[in-house]
């Protein structure tokens, strides 16, 4: 079979030949990642730190970039080995990338944002754990190109980290009236403005902050995802 | 049993709707004595939370594509709203008895597949979160009881109770008349005063006693009236057969059983089982709460193990838990237990091993 993309024709042509493939090939990438094959919508992976740290939405990003980070570099050191390592061997090898890959971004996080690394505290070793990145290794990156995995491993991070996000920000709003709160553990005391009371006087509502608050926001936002996608 | 002489023999069984309204009724008694006993603020709850669970439930019916009225017509939603009319405490503000009833019709109700479907008492969901959403409203807009203001002279307690119109510009507007604090109108809970008491050992049953903020008659002061009406009434539907003697009575034993036990050991930090039968919601919720019948366990041993059960939590969670009452946690926890008990304890087949 002749692959049309690399049959060279002349002039500007090739060129924009050539782009069209690129979109053709990493849209779906992106499409999967961020909500078709969602970590979390669809395939349910990941819940024990979706569910622990998204109480604020500056903890939510924070998580949320980690993992975004070694979601990209396992898969870039995973789809680099993936011609070279025995079948026989490979979970063991992938889990010591991934854990190098955390250990490399814990020690940068203790390093620059300690405030944020003590509030995250046992989520960030935590990542390892985190099945996302192992499916991601093992049905994506071990299989592909480097720069189809990176791109994949930064759509499911990114896909992962923004349900993070919005579970964080409900949850935070509901429960302290507040969004960016403790944005300096995250930005820096410069950035202390960021912080915005929704509610003047507000009580708060315990729950949400809580763990039972969040297996219900999720709950509510597969709901929300459901009648999104019957329509 | 064998009461009948003369035909019809074979009665229908009672509909939904008019158990339920039987149940209501048996809960009168118990609410006058409420609202004789802790002011107006109760009937004000009850009234809005009867208001806000038949919109509620209208509009969940409305948005599930059920028919509306023949739901709204089995009463379950009134006897629901009831119950957390009595649970909450009698100067809640609106919004509090608006977001409890939110989370037991919505939530715990409607969510699940309404009625017959709910695997927790909804009301006590909507107990339980707001006791952990709202731990401060929760425990300290108690009004003090009328008993309790009759004999100040004993306390140091001044005698105050709001008016009707008082009450509902307090619960909506939170406004108080005459510079009035909502210290001056409200006090701890008998049980509240114990277990705070016993536990740090800051004084002695017999040192309560004396102050007389804790102990009645024979069961919590103000509260054992309210108790004892629910006692009546819950004899009431009992004998009418609405609800098997099981869960009750096994409750009420195993409560009055453990208290009991270690009240014998330890004499200066466990008050008398009277007390514990006759404070706090006991009998509201060992006759009306825990006999729920989607909720509770189905066969007879079943029942009875549920029961106990919950009379066990009750006394673990008042005396060494975190927080001063205990029936909407024990009851949500033996609920998690029924499947258990239903699928261990079912009757065995005649002719089946």
């Amino acid at each position: 079979m002749i692959n049309y993309s690399q049959v060279k024709r002349p002039g500007l042509n090739n060129m924009s030949e050539t782009k069209v493939s690129i979109i053709q090939e990493y849209t779906p990438i992106a499409q999967d990642g961020l909500w078709k094959n969602n970590a979390i919508f669809v395939q349910m992976l990941g819940l024990c730190p979706l569910l622990a740290v998204s109480n604020t939405v500056v903890n939510a990003l924070g998580l949320g970039l980690a993992t975004i980070m070694v979601l990209i570099l396992s898969n870039l050191f995973v789809s680099l080995i993936r011609n070279i390592i025995r079948p026989e061997i490979r979970l063991p090898v992938f889990v010591i990338i991934i854990a190098s890959a955390v250990t490399a971004i814990e020690l940068i996080m203790h390093a620059w944002f300690h405030e944020l690394y003590l509030v995250l505290g046992i989520f960030i070793p935590l990542i390892v754990t985190n099945c996302a990145i192992i499916a991601r290794a093992e049905s994506f990156a071990s299989k592909n190109t480097i720069g189809k995995s990176m791109f994949d491993g930064l759509m499911t991070g990114l896909g992962f980290a923004l349900v993070l996000l919005s579970l964080g920000a409900l949850r935070e709003i509901i429960g302290m009236g507040t969004l960016f709160s403790n944005a300096h553990i995250m930005f820096g005391n410069g950035m202390q403005w960021l912080t915005i009371e929704l509610f003047p006087n507000y009580d708060g509502f315990l729950l949400a902050v809580l763990p039972p608050g969040a297996f219900m926001g999720l709950a509510f936002l597969l709901a929300a995802r459901n009648l999104i996608n019957k329509k | 049993m064998f009461s009948a002489q003369s035909s019809p023999f074979l009665k229908s069984a009672p509909s939904v709707s008019k158990m339920m309204l039987v149940v209501i009724l048996a809960l009168i008694p118990g609410i006058l004595t409420s609202i004789f006993i802790f002011g107006f603020g109760v009937l004000m709850n009850i009234c809005l939370a009867i208001l806000s669970a038949y919109s509620f439930e209208a509009a969940m019916l409305l948005l599930r594509k059920r028919p509306v009225m023949v739901y709204l017509k089995d009463n379950s939603a009134l006897l629901t709203a009831i119950l957390i009319g009595l649970a909450l405490p009698p100067l809640a503000p609106w919004w509090l008895t608006v977001i409890g009833v939110f989370f037991a019709i919505v939530i715990s109700k409607q969510l699940y597949g309404g009625l017959g479907y709910n695997i927790f008492n909804p009301a006590m969901v909507a107990y339980a979160i707001l006791l952990v959403s709202f731990p401060a409203e929760m425990t300290t807009y108690w009004q003090t009881p009328t008993a309790l203001i009759s004999q100040s002279e004993v306390s140091n307690i001044i005698p105050v109770s709001l008016g009707l119109l008082d009450t509902i510009n307090f619960q909506f507007f939170s406004q108080l008349p005459n510079n009035l604090t909502i210290d001056a109108l409200t006090s701890a809970t008998p049980l509240d005063v114990v277990r705070t008491s016993t536990l740090t050992g800051f004084a002695t049953i017999s040192e309560i006693q004396a102050t007389g903020t804790a102990f009645g008659m024979f069961g919590g002061i103000g509260i054992e009236w309210v108790n004892l009406a629910f006692l009546a009434g819950g004899l009431f539907i009992l004998r009418k057969g609405l609800i098997s003697w099981h869960i009750p009575i096994s409750l009420l034993i195993s409560l009055g059983f453990l208290s009991l036990l270690f009240g014998s050991f330890e004499l200066d930090s466990n008050p008398s089982p009277l007390f514990h039968l006759f404070s706090g919601a006991t009998m509201l919720g060992a006759f009306f709460i825990a006999t729920d019948p989607v909720t509770a366990a189905s066969s007879h041993k079943g029942r009875i193990i549920y029961g106990a059960g919950i009379g066990a939590l009750i006394y673990i969670i008042r005396s060494w838990g975190g927080y001063p009452d205990a029936i909407a946690f024990s009851v949500l926890i033996m609920n998690m237990c029924v499947p258990l008990l239903d699928y261990y304890t079912q009757p065995r087949v005649y002719g089946h091993d």
